[in-house]
């Protein structure tokens, strides 16, 4: 990757994680979270390292991400309240855990080997075609187990969430009964986490 | 492009037969069940049931079989073959058992069935896998199956929590089997059991990393085995599952576990046992006391049943903790008595529910002789095989694992275990003096109408006598299952496998 390539992307990464700390409305620090994920997809792929940046897309930006947005939208996060006192205490704990982090880069850097002396992998090591040949080969079964599991968890998510009217064989006025001694009504979705709300 | 070597594999596709046709059967059932009227779900479990049968011929077909396929990822031999058959005809009659009650509560017969073959298909994975990662997908399959399953009364609190506690305690507990396997490929560099027993004949045997690893196994395996300290779930998901849900997650889930569970570590971590027996030492003496003491002060029948099968793991542990072939032979021995027993006594439970209040108060089981002597008969039968009187089939599973530990020199353990029979005779007799000796108690709902569920009953009652009766050919088959799993250990086996 050429350097001028590289300190762009650096850029962009360094600009969006600020994104990610500086912004007030949850998405939009998720975006910028998202974006910052991207980016480092692209660098992985730049330095060769095509599926980790494949599977760092796929996986963060696509169901990662996802699910945090879900998360914020159930939970329906308005922009946060900032300048409360007891935030003093996060915001100290926040400095000495990014304190500790830099201190731990520093370390490493300094001690990190020259590329010279690393070991070089095999050619085709880490790439796509080297990752289908195990999954192929080797790994045939669980793979080919993790699809069933898949297809098991999307009936199990089906059949729970369907609307219980369509489910079985009571018509309505059977359904409205409870089934068992501990029974009780399915419950109401209830308005007040639509109208309430932190903002 | 790198060019896949697929010669090296040996895809050959007898040894996954029986799991093919499970899986395959589980995804006809679920297209099928599409055209099914609900009022016709009947069929639906008819259609069930001889799709499971055939998988059952295919694998009895593999008796005496041996070999690894896939590129040591499927490992086949009696010992996965007899767990094959046993968790088959298990479901086969938690089937039985649904075949009424689905319709009768709502449950919706086309998932249903899809999820149990599903759930089915991993236990098998797990009697049959060569590899940890085998082993894991197989354990998920179990698992994402039986959490749904458990859920399945929506309308119902209990259900609901039984599900969510299973779920978030079950889904804690793969963590702990994956971190487990983590460690164990860090430590070895290999994921295939045949060479992590061969990896412990050097000096690997005491690394820390690789003992840590087992012991996060451990932990994984006996939280689906409901092993104290790791039992807390247990009664509460048992309670609140449809019925024919808790005897499928009382016998199936815990077939499944065993086999990997005995499999890891009483064949291939066979070298390492000094480690980790007395740690199965402590926890079968903890699981059976606490296990039986709990049971004593029981009212609901479901919670009793489950703390009884806490209990019954802690004798099954007994045996592992014996680490050995005879130990082996006898916890599969136990492990098909244990699974029909068990599964009659639920069936006797499903009987006696009904909509609206559900009759498993072990008060409602007052006075059932005079009224239904023969429910009350085989009941009393299934209990006192629980109890393990000869000479039906929980006595001489009992009698073969205690006197492998015995063997072993574990006198103790066995003490302990023995004295826990005698308290569990407490409570399961105290259900049979309720049917016998007391007055009141529920109706059951009309039997007449039920032919699944009779039929049910009648094959649980008739393998627990005849297991009993006739231990020898199963006995043999079970040492026999037990020591070709031995077998496959050798040195030159684990050197073909790469």
């Amino acid at each position: 990757m050429p350097l001028g390539l590289f300190i762009f992307l650096a850029a962009i990464a360094v600009l969006s994680a600020l994104g990610v700390i500086l912004q007030r409305n949850p998405v939009h620090c998720l975006l910028a979270l998202v974006l910052t994920l991207l980016d480092m997809a692209v660098m992985f792929i730049g330095l060769g390292a095509v599926t980790v940046g494949f599977l760092q897309a796929i996986v963060y930006v696509g169901a990662i991400m996802v699910l945090f947005l879900f998360v914020i939208w159930l939970l329906n996060l308005q922009a946060e309240d900032r300048g409360g006192s007891r935030q003093l205490a996060l915001k100290f704990f926040g400095v000495v855990g990014a304190a500790v982090l830099i201190a731990e880069l520093f370390v490493f850097l300094v001690k990190a080997p020259s590329p010279a002396g690393m070991n070089h992998p095999p050619p085709l090591f880490g790439s796509i075609a080297s990752l289908a040949g195990a999954l192929f080969t080797n790994y045939l079964i669980a793979f080919e187990a993790t699809s069933l599991l898949l297809l098991v968890a999307v009936i199990g998510a089906v059949a729970l969430a369907r609307h219980p009217a369509a489910a079985g064989s009571l018509s309505p006025a059977q359904g409205a009964q409870p089934v068992a001694s501990g029974g009780s009504e399915a419950r109401p979705v209830t308005p007040e986490h639509k109208a309430g709300g932190m903002g | 492009m790198a060019q896949l070597n697929l010669a090296a594999i040996s895809y050959s596709w007898l040894p996954i037969c029986p799991l093919a046709i499970v899986a395959v059967s589980a995804m006809i059932v679920l297209l099928v069940g599409v055209h099914v009227r609900d009022d016709e779900s009947e069929s639906l479990g008819a259609l069930t049931l001889v799709l499971l049968s055939f998988a059952f011929m295919f694998t009895l077909g593999l008796l005496g079989r041996s070999g690894i396929a896939f590129a040591g990822a499927i490992s086949i031999d009696n010992f996965a073959t007899f767990f094959e058959l046993t968790i088959l005809l298990s479901v086969a009659l938690v089937v039985l058992m649904s075949i009424e009650y689905a319709p009768a509560l709502g449950i919706s017969a086309a998932e249903y069935y899809a999820l149990l073959l599903f759930s089915t298909l991993g236990m098998m994975l797990m009697a049959t896998a060569g590899d940890l990662i085998v082993i894991f997908v197989g354990f998920e399959l179990m698992s994402i199956g039986v959490y749904v399953l458990a859920g399945f009364l929506r309308r119902n609190v209990k259900s609901s929590e039984a599900a969510i506690k299973y779920f978030i305690l079950g889904a804690f507990s793969t963590g702990f089997l994956l971190y487990g396997i983590a460690l164990i490929y860090g430590a070895t560099g290999t994921i295939k059991l045949a060479a992590i027993s061969a990896a412990l004949a050097g000096p690997l045997a005491t690394n820390p990393l690789l003992l840590s690893g087992l012991g996060l196994l451990l932990i994984g395996f006996a939280f689906k085995v409901a092993a104290v300290p790791f039992h807390m779930w247990t009664p509460d998901a048992y309670e609140g599952a449809p019925t024919p849900v808790t005897a499928f997650m009382a016998v199936g889930v815990k077939l499944g576990a065993f086999a990997a569970f005995l499999r890891i570590f009483m064949v291939h971590l066979n070298l390492a046992s000094a480690h980790w027996s007395w740690v199965l030492w402590v926890i079968a003496a903890l699981t059976m006391t606490l296990g039986n003491l709990s049971a004593l002060v029981q009212t609901n029948i479901k919670r009793m049943l489950a703390y009884s099968a806490i209990a019954h793991a802690g004798y099954i542990l007994v045996g592992m903790a014996a680490a050995g072939p005879q130990a082996g032979g006898a916890i599969l021995y136990y492990l098909l008595g244990y699974a029909f027993t068990n599964l009659g006594a639920f069936a006797v439970v499903i009987a006696l529910e009904r909509r609206g209040t559900a009759g498993d108060r072990i008060s409602d089981y007052r006075g059932l002789a005079a009224r239904h002597p023969a429910l009350a008969g085989v009941m009393t039968l299934f209990l006192l095989s629980l109890t393990g009187v000869p000479p039906l089939a929980g006595f001489l599973g009992k009698f073969y694992i205690f006197s492998a530990a015995l063997n072993m020199g574990m006198i103790w353990l066995v003490i302990i275990a023995v004295l826990n029979s005698v308290v569990s005779a407490y409570y399961y007799i105290r259900v049979i003096v309720a049917m016998y000796m007391q007055e009141g108690g529920a109706e059951p709902s009309p039997l007449d109408s039920r032919p699944a569920l009779i039929a049910a009953l009648t094959v649980a009652a008739i393998a627990t006598v005849l297991i009993g009766l006739y231990p020898n050919p199963y006995m043999a088959g079970a040492l026999h299952a037990f020591t070709s799993a031995f077998g496959a250990v050798s040195p030159t086996a684990a050197l073909l496998v790469r």
